[in-house]
């Protein structure tokens, strides 16, 4: 399916938020947070170091418990639903891109192994089906097939992000959390990576939710902005124009804080 | 006979008590690690604290012993337990499998088919199969809670993909009645389909691990694998070159410098049993051929 | 196709000691479609603010753009990103592309987007850049190392890509040469024989004269110095 065959299918959102909090004792973690995100969408979340948005990505994925509100996902409420179930989900429905390819990945295991877990969780049992997805799923992020039995420790630090994001996307999730995922890289890995983001993206039809502190990641894969400070959603919209026609006066602190080259 | 300063079978009942409360709840639910208060042992974690605690909850007066060690009745550590069972429990001993109501094992299944009313007590070194690939413990607990057992398969996979076939051969993964993944303790992989299905009752236990599970008898035991690479039960492909036994476990035992080698039962018992029939192998010429040697 | 109604702007420079500035009032625009409309007035009044507002980049303070039937200053961001993938094109002064794409994916993404066939999207795209002269072996290079004419005609070839029904475009001939700007003249007026309705602003008066049907002069709309 088509992006646009995606987006006319249905006008239910993917996921629906609602009023999300969570504190930390008396510390804000993340407050009232609410939006909806809708198939094939990206929304990017923006604000600096213990502006809520990394706890925002955390209780949305499940890693931690919200104190209140709710997310609905196709239908689902989330912080109602059994583990297993949300487990099942993490495995297969969604997927998680961390900032450090370490926390993402099994350093210990090839990079073949690695992409294959998520398939042999959902039942596959055929070595040979495993190995030939592995080895396409490496092609598709850039990483020689002759690289797919050696560890990830053996990897670039842009290698092994790519191969973090094969491990996520084999199993043909829907909703795709990323927690800075260009953060440790040198500015050509990150291009390259925002490239076949960018691609997967618009290929896959994936609805993303991605985090980071880089205004110029998310001008170049966010369809949507939100920008957050001390917990709360200050200002959100079309990415594009938050960031050219900014209203709240952080959201105006922050662009105009951006070096340009 | 026994040696009065000890409550039988050396832990006291109490201690008993509790490690019989873990070993029906790992019946109960075949396969799943249940932890237990193991005690301090005289003699060191390693040397099977684990399964000599789960004996001496299970031993009775009228119990028959057996304690094998790689198969053998004759190795240090198998001699060490039986003489403290004997010292502590006054129970009667054996070296015949089918003679024994319990039987001590580290890393084997007896070749004599086990029979109801048979206990095999395993030593355990590590009993989380998952911790190859997970070494957080919160985490495997909460993978057999949820039966996420994807990266089971995952090890298998990293052998094949360096070794072109699954080279696991000793302690090699099972399910047990469809549900949890457990590790059969360090037997070769042999001796897994004898597992499954075994009329005898079988008690895997981990001393310093903290950890008791079993299969009650006649539990359905599957070793993991791949559609398209199958487990196969493999050995040495030899016979014993003394009782002359095709179908047993082999040890490989080097004879001399020049690297002249001979291959073994691995269960003395059922070795010795045979030749007492009067089968014979290629090197059972004298009585004791391979010891002179040896020595 | 597009009809600005009573349209307002205004910007708050909240960190400056949070000065309101209202830049536009009373905006009225109508462009049918087969029609362009050039904008006029100097600098500073306006021009491409009220561009930038029809294409939902700036928000409006008060009045109404619609654009398609859809009216921008309310819609819902994913309604708006989808007008502008499939009915409105927008050709800026600047090219903004991820680095190390190259330039024949530049062109070709925004078919790529609508789901076209990669294979035609391309062959599309090859047409566009042989046309506005851009050699063939820089096709697969990223377009940021590229001169600035360059660009510029990258970023038309790219705005032309897919036949929008409504296209803005800023400056496009700007920085050209008298060939490359009688290319784009020409996809200009092949746009409007093909029904695109078309907001423009050309300094090149030439340009002007030839394409825009009519110009509004935007200093119409600057707001009375509030004394």
């Amino acid at each position: 399916m088509t992006l646009i065959q995606r987006l006319t299918a249905t006008d239910q959102p993917l996921l629906k938020v609602t009023g999300l909090t969570k504190n930390y004792g008396r510390r804000i973690g993340c407050a009232d947070v609410s939006f909806d995100l809708h198939p094939g969408e990206v929304l990017g979340i923006v604000g600096e170091s213990g502006s809520g948005k990394s706890t925002l990505l955390s209780c949305l994925a499940g890693h931690l418990a919200a104190d209140q509100g709710q997310v609905i996902y196709d239908g689902q409420d989330v912080l109602a639903m059994a583990e297993t179930e949300r487990r099942r989900l993490s495995r297969t429905e969604w997927a998680y891109v961390h900032q450090n390819p370490r926390d993402g990945l099994r350093m210990g295991v090839s990079a073949g192994g690695n992409v294959g877990e998520r398939l042999m969780a959902v039942g596959a049992r055929h070595y040979g089906g495993i190995r030939e997805k592995a080895t396409d799923w490496l092609g598709r992020v850039e990483i020689p097939a002759d690289r797919i039995d050696d560890r990830p420790s053996a990897f670039s630090g842009g290698m092994q992000q790519r191969l973090q994001i094969a491990r996520n996307l084999v199993t043909g999730p829907r909703l795709v959390f990323m927690d800075e995922p260009t953060g440790g890289l040198d500015v050509s890995v990150q291009a390259r990576l925002l490239d076949l983001l960018r691609g997967l993206v618009r290929d896959l039809g994936l609805s993303v939710i991605i985090v980071t502190h880089d205004l110029a990641v998310v001008r170049l894969l966010a369809d949507r902005l939100m920008v957050m400070r001390q917990g709360r959603v200050v200002e959100q919209g079309l990415t594009d124009q938050v960031l050219d026609d900014p209203q709240h006066a952080y959201t105006q602190l922050l662009v105009s804080s951006v070096l340009q080259v | 006979m026994t040696d009065q300063a000890y409550n039988f079978a050396y832990l006291d009942e109490q201690t008993k008590r509790m490690i019989r409360r873990a070993i029906l709840k790992g019946i109960a639910v075949p396969g799943y690690q249940v932890p237990f208060a193991s005690r301090e042992m005289p003699m060191p974690y390693g040397w099977g604290t684990g399964g000599v605690q789960v004996t001496a909850a299970c031993l009775v007066p009228e119990d028959r012993l057996k304690v094998i060690d790689q198969g053998a009745d004759d190795t240090t550590n198998a001699v060490s337990i039986r003489k403290f069972f004997q010292r502590t429990a006054g129970v009667d001993v054996t070296e015949a499998t089918a003679d024994a109501s319990l039987i001590q094992t580290r890393h084997r299944i007896p070749e004599t088919p086990l029979t109801e009313g048979q206990i095999l007590v395993y030593q355990v070194p590590i009993p989380e199969p998952l911790r190859f690939l997970e070494p957080r413990e919160t985490e495997t607990r909460k993978m057999h809670e949820l039966e996420e057992y994807g990266l089971m398969h995952v090890k298998l996979y990293e052998d094949i993909a360096r070794h072109g076939e699954i080279a696991t051969s000793y302690a090699y993964p099972v399910k047990v009645e469809g549900r949890y993944v457990m590790d059969p303790s360090p037997i070769p992989k042999f001796d897994n389909p004898k597992l499954s299905d075994s009329p005898a009752i079988q008690l895997f236990g981990a001393g310093r691990e903290q950890r008791i599970y079993a299969l009650p008898p006649y539990t359905h035991v599957v070793s993991l694998d791949f559609e398209d690479h199958p487990f196969s039960a493999s050995k040495a492909p030899h016979d014993c070159d003394l009782c002359g036994a095709q179908e047993s476990y082999l040890d490989e035992v080097i004879t001399d410098d020049a690297g002249s080698r001979m291959f073994v039962c691995s269960d003395t018992d059922f070795c010795a049993g045979r030749r007492a029939q009067g089968m014979k192998g290629r090197l059972w010429a004298s009585p004791e051929p391979a010891t002179e040697e040896l020595a | 196709m597009i009809r600005v109604e009573n349209l307002s702007k205004s910007f708050a420079m909240h960190n400056q000691g949070g000065a309101v500035i209202p830049v536009m009032s009373g905006a009225e625009l109508a462009v049918a479609s087969g029609e362009c409309v050039g904008l006029v007035g100097q600098s500073g009044s306006g021009k491409s603010t009220l561009m930038r507002m029809i294409y939902g980049n700036y928000l409006a303070a008060g009045g109404h753009i619609h654009v398609d039937g859809l009216d921008v200053t309310q819609a819902a961001p994913r309604q708006i990103i989808r007008l502008r993938r499939e009915t409105l094109g927008y050709v800026s002064q600047f090219l903004r592309v991820v680095p190390r794409v190259p330039t024949l994916e530049v062109v070709a993404e925004p078919l790529l987007q609508l789901g076209h066939p990669a294979e035609r999207a391309r062959e599309r795209a090859a047409g566009l850049l042989a046309r506005l002269n851009i050699p063939e072996r820089l096709w697969s290079l990223s377009p940021t190392t590229f001169s600035g004419g360059e660009q510029q005609r990258v970023n038309i070839a790219r705005g032309f890509a897919h036949a929008y029904p409504a296209l803005l475009l800023d400056e496009p001939t700007a920085s050209l040469d008298a060939v490359n700007r009688e290319v784009v003249l020409a996809l200009i007026e092949e746009a409007k024989a093909r029904g695109a309705a078309i907001v423009g602003i050309f300094h090149d008066e030439g340009a002007r004269a030839r394409v825009c049907d009519r110009l509004v002069d935007v200093t119409a709309f600057t707001p009375k110095a509030a004394a």
